[in-house]
């Protein structure tokens, strides 16, 4: 069944507009759990209390707190916090084009396929070839229902996809951290890992990982759920390990070997 | 345990949120994982009438009495009404000891990873007595630009990660499984069309015309928070709605400064565990999981 279009818009770049629609790229997958109560396993309810009185407050009359400093809050009204809003619109501005390469993977976020309008197929598409030619993605900047976001437009087997990216205050980069004090590795230890790292080195193939957890979770889940009392593996505690450098040599050794029976 | 109990917590926690270990061939290498995100939204707390800040509480949806943790059970709902309950134990047993480790399985060019994978961030500090393999496996990430990719179980969920290296220091990128991420054929996006070589080309020249070597932080700045924290000053200084609480500095609801916790745990480590990474350690053992857990919504009045 196809997906339902979460928003429209038109992508604005100079004098140019690519009407598009935006799909989800994501599905959730997670096994969502409820909290029962454990007598009666009926889902259970919650209010917000005056901790003071112990008295419940509806709703209705629940103002909201911004933070100025520890222990102080403002309260704003609802008409306050819609004035700090931005107004609606429906452009995406590409403000620049930047090396594909260039963008650092802490900033994206979340992805977003487009899809052509109708009215005009023929620009979107051009325009997912044009970006894949010059090996760019676009900046993005637009407001939807009410929010402000940045975002990369890129291309991707010719069809263009919006992945919006982390604000700047929410990303502690590593530039901002020390480097990590202790005696730096010698040129034996390097040599050997750059082995290491080599003999495991791979295309990156995401069909190689499985989500086993959520899957042995579900299972156990739909045994319990049809009256089964299933097994449960037992922990076990892994082994220590040797030198750095014996340690290494033995890895190296064990990749090999598994590479050669695969190849024989 | 319901969702919220659990963010307060994640919050105030000043270790590592967890710790483990990373397997790079046979060589094993203890970290801490600490969230290189942070909330960029000004702190919102719900306030009463006269001003007093609110606490969620839990109630029986049958007779309305509060409810402790020990009386709240996590359940899965196989149909209408029926659930299957899952203890913690039950999850932690579900997941064996050697699938919580980081096994680098596979090293690739970070460049060859689609951004679409890429979800949030962290950091990985060197935990334990030495911290040679873990300045090796930075040392050899950096130099060759590679990331090594992994899944491994922590608190209830099952993660695929890249880590990398950069300043010498391992960070590590969650990633969407390949099942998490749709087609365009899931979606329905409409068959390709070829587009006229002319509109290509004005397209490429739009591109160039507006083409720049690099991403300025400035473009990522966070507007709306910012005119709200301006806003919220404003009305401080006329002395306007403002509500004085008796919180502390590092209660629940201080937002604690990840730079400085980090560069704790980073530098100046003399062989000597900080105390507050024992700590966490083994409060982060203790912690339920962090599953999605939903509270019904719906108010009884």
């Amino acid at each position: 069944m196809p997906a339902r279009a979460i928003w429209k818009g038109s992508l604005v770049m100079g004098s140019e507009s690519v009407p598009v629609k935006l799909y989800s790229a994501v599905e959730d997958r997670s096994i969502h759990f409820h909290v029962l109560e454990k007598s009666t396993l009926m889902r259970i309810a919650q209010h917000m209390v005056n901790p003071e009185t112990g008295e419940q407050v509806p709703s209705d009359q629940i103002q909201k707190g911004f933070k100025a400093e520890p222990g102080v809050y403002v309260r704003l009204t609802p008409e306050e916090l819609e004035q700090t809003l931005p107004e609606d619109s429906r452009q995406i501005e590409i403000t620049r084009f930047v090396p594909s390469d260039n963008i650092h993977q802490q900033w994206y976020d979340r992805p977003y396929y487009l899809a052509p309008d109708e009215s005009d197929s023929e620009s979107y598409f051009a325009l997912a070839e044009a970006l894949e030619h010059e090996k760019r993605e676009g900046v993005a900047r637009w407001v939807m229902r009410k929010k402000r976001y940045v975002g990369a437009l890129r291309a991707e087997g010719g069809y263009l996809l919006l992945i919006t990216m982390k604000f700047a205050e929410e990303v502690v980069s590593a530039s901002e951290l020390p480097r990590p004090a202790g005696r730096a590795p010698d040129a034996k230890e390097l040599q050997m890992a750059e082995q290491l790292v080599g003999a495991l080195q791979a295309e990156f193939r995401p069909a190689d990982f499985r989500d086993e957890y959520r899957e042995r979770v579900m299972k156990f889940i739909e045994a319990k759920g049809s009256g089964h009392k299933p097994r449960l593996e037992v922990v076990t505690r892994r082994r220590e390990s040797k030198s750095l450098v014996d340690s290494l040599a033995a890895s190296i050794k064990k990749v090999r070997e598994s590479r050669e029976k695969r190849v024989a | 345990m319901p969702e919220d109990v659990d963010n307060v917590e994640k919050e105030s926690s000043p270790g590592p949120f967890w710790s483990g270990t990373i397997s790079f061939g046979l060589v094993s290498i203890p970290v801490g994982l600490f969230p290189a995100n942070r909330s960029s939204r000004v702190h919102a707390r719900a306030l009463g009438p006269e001003g007093v800040p609110l606490g969620r509480r839990y109630y029986s949806s049958k007779t309305d009495r509060e409810l402790p943790p020990k009386e709240m059970v996590r359940g899965y709902e196989i149909e209408k009404d029926r659930y299957v309950l899952v203890t913690d134990e039950e999850l932690d047993r579900l997941a064996p000891k050697k699938s919580r480790d980081i096994d680098l399985r596979q090293f690739v060019d970070v460049n060859q990873i689609p951004p679409i994978y890429f979800e949030r961030g962290y950091f990985l500090a060197p935990e334990g007595d030495s911290t040679k393999a873990y300045l090796l496996l930075a040392a050899i990430l950096e130099k060759t630009q590679r990331a090594g990719i992994a899944t491994f179980v922590m608190r209830g969920k099952e993660y695929l990660i890249a880590i990398t290296a950069e300043n010498g220091i391992l960070r590590a990128e969650t990633m969407r499984f390949m099942d998490e991420i749709r087609s365009p054929g899931d979606i329905g996006l409409p068959e390709k069309v070829k587009a006229p070589a002319e509109r290509t080309r004005h397209f490429i020249q739009i591109i160039q015309k507006h083409a720049s070597p690099e991403l300025s932080q400035n473009e990522l700045r966070d507007e709306t928070s910012a005119e709200l924290l301006k806003l919220v000053r404003q009305k401080q200084r006329r002395k306007q709605d403002v509500v004085v609480t008796n919180e502390k500095e590092g209660s629940n609801e201080g937002a604690p400064d990840l730079v400085a916790i980090l560069k704790q745990s980073l530098e100046g480590r003399t062989g000597q565990r900080p105390k507050h990474s024992l700590a966490g350690t083994r409060h982060a053992a203790r912690r339920p999981h962090r599953l999605r857990t939903h509270v019904a919504k719906r108010a009884r009045r």
